[in-house]
């Protein structure tokens, strides 16, 4: 069965937006948003850590926190409250960033992103990871660079790069591998897959979301420079 | 809160001055109202500013049995989340007493002023009746969030439609042209008592140093339609009704944003 995309290329993103600075209250903040998925994220910290087993002497630690508004989902309202669904990819979410992260200057203490999904069709984890990179950044911690997210995979037998709803729940069947990448280096910070497919597709979809997340490392680039620009 | 800055929040307030050189009766300025911040996946939204202080709401749909004392009413449901992105006050978890509390305030300005009339929201008596739930987040909260997230809701109701019903299953792929029925906008405001004095739109210093408050809804036609108070100090009678005075000129302004 052959996929045909109705209103983009194959290797196309869709139109992404993204802003610096969208929550006062926090050290660093943004907002990044492709297709109809909206993700906000906020940083708060280095703070000190409760309860202090969960310290670490020598670094301090990234706790990421991941969450959809009750009124983002495209059925039912979604239970307000961590799920397991959440909570996997709150953490794959933190693993994504770490790599990325250097907070040794900061022992003992702990610095909290929390992402929330203010409307979704598909890729809210990689949305989120665009967004905590950027607010990451916002609140001028050291980094070895910012993390790139999107999801590159097959609908039907076609490889497409930042799979929507409608291409996730293709009848034909899909193929869905949210990556996120440090686009200086190219090294690879999280890699799932949903689907069935051989290693040259997987190479194919691969090598599609890292042209994905080189397009959207100039987007972040941007809104960051242009938070800095204004003041 | 350190007692130097209460104490010098409400020495300022007897003085009949702010800290941010506002007038006691004055909001924070700009006050916005966007809507369908959410179109896709959300009935109806918006997002409400006052000053720094945002918050966006959203309106979900759903069907169901209706309750046994009121076979022929739909209902409604507020929720409000303190999310932690939003201050460093809050914390993740179950929701705070504040959060509760918020929420029910809201619910109360839009259940008992009769701004939705439930029977409008019965599918069949008896079998199918809507409930429209109505979530609210702060997205950065600098105080205010009574009147920031009751105008929120509000707008997120205008904003909304139904969608489609397909025998007792919703289409949400479908929305209808038919919005809520609202018959008006019960817009409420909150003013609080500061060494002595009556101010309006409180930053969070402001609610912090605060004696009391009270929450007022109002008509359009200018009815009282719900009241709270809150804080830990009593008002006497005549303070109540100055109260009514100035919360009712404050919601005809406020209202002119939706």
């Amino acid at each position: 069965m052959s996929y045909k995309r109705p209103d983009r290329k194959e290797d196309e993103l869709r139109p992404m937006e993204a802003k610096v600075g969208v929550v006062k209250n926090a050290i660093g903040s943004a907002m990044f948003k492709i297709g109809k998925t909206i993700a906000i994220a906020a940083v708060y910290g280095p703070r000190e850590l409760h309860p202090r087993f969960l310290q670490n002497a020598e670094t301090g630690i990234l706790r990421c926190n991941y969450n959809m508004m009750a009124f983002s989902g495209s059925g039912n309202r979604v239970r307000p409250g961590p799920s397991r669904r959440s909570k996997e990819i709150a953490l794959v979410t933190t693993k994504a960033l770490e790599p990325a992260l250097d907070l040794t200057e900061f022992p003992k203490t702990v610095v909290d992103v929390f992402i929330e999904l203010i409307q979704t069709d598909a890729g809210t984890r990689c949305a989120g990871i665009c967004a905590a990179s950027m607010a990451l950044a916002d609140a001028g911690l050291n980094m070895k660079d910012l993390v790139c997210a999107v999801s590159g995979g097959m609908v039907g037998d076609v490889p497409v790069v930042d799979l929507d709803y409608d291409e996730e729940s293709y009848e034909g069947g899909a193929v869905d591998i949210p990556i996120a990448m440090m686009p200086r280096t190219g090294e690879i910070t999280l890699m799932q897959l949903d689907g069935v497919l051989s290693k040259e597709q997987l190479h194919e979809a691969m090598k599609l979301a890292k042209k994905g997340c080189e397009d959207i490392y100039n987007v972040q680039k941007e809104a960051l420079k242009a938070k800095y620009k204004e003041e | 809160m350190l007692s130097i800055s209460k104490n010098y929040i409400q020495a300022l307030a007897k003085k009949g001055l702010r800290a941010d050189q506002r007038k006691m009766e004055e909001f924070r300025k700009p006050i916005t109202v966007e809507y369908g911040i959410s179109s896709k996946s959300a009935e109806g939204s918006a997002r409400v500013k006052i000053g720094d202080t945002e918050v966006i709401a959203g309106v979900k749909t759903e069907v169901g049995k209706p309750y046994p004392d009121s076979l022929g009413d739909g209902t409604i449901m507020v929720n409000v989340e303190l999310l932690p992105l939003s201050s460093p006050e809050y914390e993740s978890g179950p929701p705070s007493i504040d959060a509760i509390e918020l929420a029910r305030v809201v619910d109360r300005g839009i259940r008992e002023s009769h701004a939705i009339d439930f029977k409008k929201l019965c599918v069949k008596e008896g079998e199918l009746v809507w409930t429209v739930m109505i979530d609210i987040y702060p997205i950065n909260a600098t105080g205010n969030l009574f009147d920031a997230c009751a105008l929120a809701a509000l707008a997120a109701l205008k904003d909304a439609k139904f969608p489609k019903l397909e025998g007792d299953v919703i289409n949400y792929k479908e929305k209808t042209d038919t919005p809520i029925p609202l018959e008006f906008l019960p817009v409420s405001c909150t003013i609080h008592k500061i060494g002595g004095k009556f101010l309006v739109d409180p930053t969070r210093d402001e609610e912090l140093a605060s004696d009391a408050r009270l929450t007022i809804a109002f008509t359009e036609s200018g009815k009282i339609c719900a009241m709270q108070k809150g804080g830990d100090s009593p008002f006497t009678e005549e303070e109540v009704l100055k109260i009514v005075d100035l919360a009712a000129k404050k919601t005809v302004e406020l209202r002119q944003n939706l």
